[in-house]
């Protein structure tokens, strides 16, 4: 083959670095986590939305996921340990014009902040959640959390643990959500996809992405970085409108990705407004006209 | 390009190529983009960044086909590949590279 030239000696710029907080990188993420690939593709996907993002925020709660909101340059907020979406509530109810994306990790929403994932998804309010999953409290230090395996070890379940964990899509679409999808940090295309889906989408959107904790999780139960990545690559079994009820993480049986929900009902904002404010209604749809 | 069934217009495609720009300091040595790349064009450099881990090296930079493998897993916005510049002249299997 022909000569390839050198790539230039001045530092180039990354395609995202635009969205990134160039001065605050490197991260705090551990070599081999998988939050800054999810990081990333989330980006990519607010970027290949093509939605204003001077009128979007992201907003993350408390855990090593929710450092998310420190790095992107955008309007965010770091909030209080399972507030984040609560606090996006307010933030989507003072200013609906906003897109919001809540960013956080698997025990920031669904341990202490679970009871607010469920009425969010109850009201259908209009704003993309992305949970990433990595079994584990991973900021302090690997304890057992609502999505760890039955028998997986964590700092509090030494010899493994005890209880079964949530099954998140299903909680996701009982309570109301109207896009549903969930992908692994290795299937980062159908995620970056399936992010843009939900971020262009009214609507609550829930997406789930698996994502390795090397050192607090991995260690315990003897996965290697990489050997997370190979085992979400031969346990994946994608299937797009599977049964919410059949999505319970089991590494043994296989772990079903896809985009399992995607419908359409009345947002929260709609609702009350048709009831409460129905002059405000009338003048959305003159200004539609218009 | 090696194909394990050639194309009957192999002849006629364009195979895409890409120049990998890697952002030493910025990697932690994950070995994610190493381990993906679908051409195996990528390896551990001997060499230590700034922080003491070994980041990747381009070894094969020809098999680079731009496919952005290595810049979507990068939990570290440390590598990212742009497509070679180059013309191709219709019915002309051998690319003419422009630098
Ligand atoms: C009110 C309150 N309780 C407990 C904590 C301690 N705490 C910090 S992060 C965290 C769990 C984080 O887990 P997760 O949301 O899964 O994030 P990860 O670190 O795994 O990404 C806990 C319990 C806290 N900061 N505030
Ligand atoms: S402790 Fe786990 S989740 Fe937190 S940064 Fe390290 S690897 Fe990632
Ligand atoms: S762009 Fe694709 S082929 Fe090129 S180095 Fe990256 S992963 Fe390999
Ligand atoms: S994926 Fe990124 S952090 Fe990991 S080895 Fe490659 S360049 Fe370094
Ligand atoms: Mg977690």
């Amino acid at each position: 083959m022909q000569d390839i030239p050198t790539p230039s000696k001045k530092q180039p710029c990354h395609p995202l670095d635009d969205l990134i907080r160039t001065d605050r990188i490197p991260h705090i993420w551990c070599p081999g986590c998988g939050i800054g690939t999810v990081f990333s593709a989330c980006l990519a996907a607010l970027k290949g939305s093509g939605i204003n993002l001077r009128k979007t925020v992201m907003v993350s709660g408390i855990g090593c996921s929710g450092r998310a909101a420190g790095y992107v340059k955008l309007d965010s907020f770091h909030t209080t340990h399972g507030r984040a979406i609560p606090f996006a509530t307010g933030l989507k109810l003072a200013n609906p014009e906003l897109n919001i994306v809540v960013f956080s990790g698997d025990g920031d929403l669904f341990a202490i902040g679970g009871n607010h994932f469920i009425h969010a998804a109850r009201r259908n309010m209009d704003m993309t959640v992305i949970c990433v999953n990595n079994l584990n409290y991973g900021m302090t230090g690997g304890q057992v959390a609502a999505t760890t395996p039955h028998l997986a070890k964590s700092t509090t379940t030494p010899i493994g643990n005890p209880e079964t964990p949530f099954n998140l899509p299903l909680m996701a679409y009982a309570c109301g959500a109207t896009y549903v999808a969930r992908w692994t940090m290795l299937h980062i295309r159908d995620l970056t996809d399936s992010i843009t889906e939900a971020i262009c989408k009214k609507g609550f959107s829930f997406i789930e992405a698996l994502s390795p904790c090397p050192v607090n999780y991995g260690r315990r139960n003897k996965q290697k970085p990489l050997d997370m990545l190979r085992l979400y690559q031969e346990k994946a079994i994608i299937k797009n409108h599977a049964d919410p009820s059949t999505l319970d993480i089991d590494f043994e049986k296989g772990i079903i990705l896809g985009k399992f929900i995607d419908l359409d009902r009345p947002t929260f904002i709609e609702q009350y407004d048709k009831i409460y404010r129905p002059s405000r209604l009338q003048e959305n749809v003159s200004e539609l006209n218009s | 390009m090696e194909f394990w069934r050639v194309p009957f217009d192999a002849d006629t495609i364009q195979v895409t190529l890409g120049i990998v720009h890697i952002l030493e300091d910025r990697c932690k040595g994950c070995g994610y983009c190493i381990e993906y790349c679908p051409k195996q064009a990528l390896e551990f450099s001997t060499n230590f960044n700034q922080k003491g881990y070994h980041p990747p090296v381009v070894v094969k930079p020809e098999e680079c086909v731009n496919c952005h493998y290595c810049e979507i897993i990068c939990p570290e916005f440390a590598i990212f590949s742009v497509e070679y510049p180059r013309i191709t002249e219709p019915g002309q299997t051998e690319t003419k590279h422009v630098i």
